[in-house]
């Protein structure tokens, strides 16, 4: 009997606890500054631990250098002045020279197959993950990192999975509540404080840290937003700071059971399997939801897949046909506290979140841009490559054109034959035949 | 006291393949490369792993290079395999010429070496010498749709003839690496990797 009252007792100061200093602050946008709190320690000990891994390694089995800086020596001539000749030069037996290095360069290092692996940290986080590297140091480091280990699994991670519980239950139970109103601007405002008070507890959940910069270019009623896509993380961050229609296949399970909860306080638009391969029906149902001026602003991934936030990958044009203004926004994460992008051929979702509930912190910036629209003479390829220059700027990320469904498909052949073509050119000429 | 190189799959006699590489700081990062292209963790690369890479799928050359990886109708490739091939675009650094063993076989990444690499993109059975029609189906690869048929024979012709001294309407290796003499093979054929 003792016991169980005694773990009684524990469960509801824990909870009072909880409510107290995390759920009412949520749902009043307010914050008590204990994440700040724990995020200056947080700094203080990576960089005291960045300090004794220096003092600590010896300079030739050095750290690893950041993939960026990259394996080989580049040169990064086009194919014109490899080859070694002007326009309608003839073939010659050494033109395989510039061809097999090129590819021999390819097979070293290349730009694309990195960007869905994790991003390798300069300096060590404390998160075994995350260096693979990993070697003795000293004992006061160990010590350091066991107790990291110790807080992360039996401190955070209970009191994060506790407020993920909480939070998605309370968005499950207040959209349908909220549902059943009659259309008004009551169910509306009701609906966005339910919303944004879920969201706010689920990335408490995270322990997020996110830095919104220029919020006036915030994304309007009838526009849609888009954005560089690293994680499902993504949708939460944004959702925090103002309320989206999603767009989506409908899913089975836990995620199908909050999406049609959801879709009943607003309006957003999921799809059944069947109707997202037709490409006219989505675009229609897009456009209609735009129309609308008092409907949400729509937010779509346009990369299609997760890229590991160092680079942003072609831009499908299917969202860029739609019209209506595009609202760009680039959201970069700080890898130090936290790895958050989700490499879907290494980990399911489950244990993606339980790795993010196990990391330190999910920090991130998210930059709103001033909206686009699509100028006279653009084509929706054009308009894409556009935005996702701008996108790519403003996040410091490198710009690629390749296409993110790289991940699990062989390139398209018209590309190969862009190359045949270029080659071509310089072998005969201009179309001389 | 060979190097060896212990980690979760298996333990490979790195020091023939150290001295191709020019350190043991190149040759780890060379095998967390070989790794991460080994999609399903086989512990070998296959073509598929190989035609994955964008950059090589769209190389005209892509294909006979891959072939490169695989002599003899192999369907595996190994990284001790990987490297050797990886190994005939070291740079030739002058020290090596002065100190070389002449007893002991070419290093893979001498000129002699880079040549033949070449020579045997072009020359798809293997048997010494690049036959006219063997020009022209590489010629072919290199060009897709591009080019007529008139076209690429005339300029498989003109290739053939340029090159052939002897008169046997193929071209032997030593009439290829004869036609190249004047050209710098180590700076076209040489990819540095960064300490």
């Amino acid at each position: 009997m003792e016991g169980a009252e005694l773990a009684g007792k524990i469960l509801s100061t824990w909870l009072t606890l909880v409510l107290g200093l995390i759920l009412l602050p949520s749902a009043f946008g307010v914050s008590l500054g204990i994440s700040e709190i724990y995020m200056k320690i947080l700094v203080k000990t990576l960089e005291w631990a960045t300090i004794r891994i220096e003092k600590g390694v010896p300079k030739e089995s050095g750290l690893k250098s950041s993939a960026s800086v990259g394996i080989i020596q580049r040169d990064e001539s086009p194919m014109e002045k490899g080859l070694s000749g002007l326009r309608g030069r003839d073939f010659e037996l050494s033109d395989a020279f510039y061809f097999s290095k090129k590819g021999l360069e390819a097979i070293v290092e290349d730009e694309v197959t990195q960007r869905f692996s994790s991003e390798e940290l300069v300096s060590w986080n404390l998160l075994t993950r995350t260096n693979m590297n990993f070697q003795y140091i000293s004992v006061r480091l160990t010590a350091v990192w066991v107790l990291g280990v110790l807080v992360r699994y039996c401190v955070l991670l209970p009191l994060r999975v506790t407020l993920a519980f909480i939070g998605i239950s309370l968005l499950v139970i207040g959209t349908t509540l909220v549902g059943q109103l009659p259309d008004s601007s009551l169910k509306n405002w009701l609906s966005e404080l339910v919303h944004l008070t879920c969201c706010r507890i689920c990335v408490r959940a995270l322990s997020g840290t996110i830095h919104y910069h220029n919020k006036q270019y915030r994304p309007q009623k009838g526009g849609i937003c888009v954005a560089n896509h690293t994680s499902p993380i993504d949708v939460l961050i944004l959702t925090t700071d103002g309320c989206y229609a999603m767009v989506g296949q409908v899913h089975g399970g836990l995620m199908g059971i909050i999406q049609r909860a959801m879709v009943k306080a607003c309006p957003h638009v999921w799809f059944e399997r069947s109707e997202m391969k037709d490409r006219h029906l989505v675009t229609k149902r897009l456009k209609e939801h735009i129309a609308d001026k008092k409907k949400l602003p729509i937010l779509i991934f346009p990369e299609g897949t997760c890229i590991n936030n160092t680079s942003v990958m072609m831009f499908k044009k299917g969202s860029f046909e739609i019209g209506g203004t595009i609202h760009p926004v680039a959201i970069k994460y700080n890898p130090q506290f936290g790895d958050a992008f989700w490499n879907s051929s290494k980990y399911n979702m489950v244990s993606y979140l339980l790795r993010m509930m196990t990391s330190w912190a999910i920090v991130c910036d998210v930059w709103y841009m001033p909206p686009m629209t699509r100028e006279e003479g653009e084509d929706a390829v054009q308009f894409a490559n556009r935005v996702k220059s701008a996108i790519a700027v403003q996040g410091g990320l490198t710009e690629l054109p390749w296409d993110g469904g790289l991940k699990r498909a062989k390139v398209k052949d018209t590309f190969k034959e862009e190359q045949q073509k270029n080659y071509s050119k310089m072998l005969v000429g201009n179309g001389s035949l | 006291d060979p190097k060896r190189c212990s980690c979760v799959y298996f333990e490979v006699d790195l020091n023939p393949t150290c001295r191709l590489l020019g350190g043991s700081a190149s040759l780890l990062r060379l095998y967390h490369r070989f790794r991460a292209l080994d999609r399903n963790k086989k512990g070998y690369l296959s073509r598929v792993d190989l035609q994955q890479i964008g950059a090589l799928a769209v190389n005209p050359l892509g294909e006979r290079i891959i072939d490169s990886f695989f002599p003899d109708g192999n369907l595996r490739v190994d990284f001790p395999g990987f490297v050797r091939v990886l190994a005939h675009f070291r740079p030739v650094d002058d020290d090596d010429s002065g100190m070389r063993d002449p007893k002991q076989p070419e290093p893979l990444n001498s000129r002699m070496n880079k040549l033949r690499f070449v020579f045997q993109l072009y020359d798809l059975d293997r048997d010494g010498k690049i036959s006219r029609h063997e020009m022209l189906q590489v010629l072919r690869l290199m060009v897709g749709v591009q080019v007529t048929e008139e076209q690429l024979e005339s300029i498989t012709d003109r290739t053939v003839q340029e090159a052939d001294e002897d008169g046997d309407g193929a071209v032997s290796f030593l009439e290829f690496t004869k036609s190249l003499e004047k050209m710098d093979i180590e700076q076209k054929m040489s990819i540095r990797i960064l300490k």
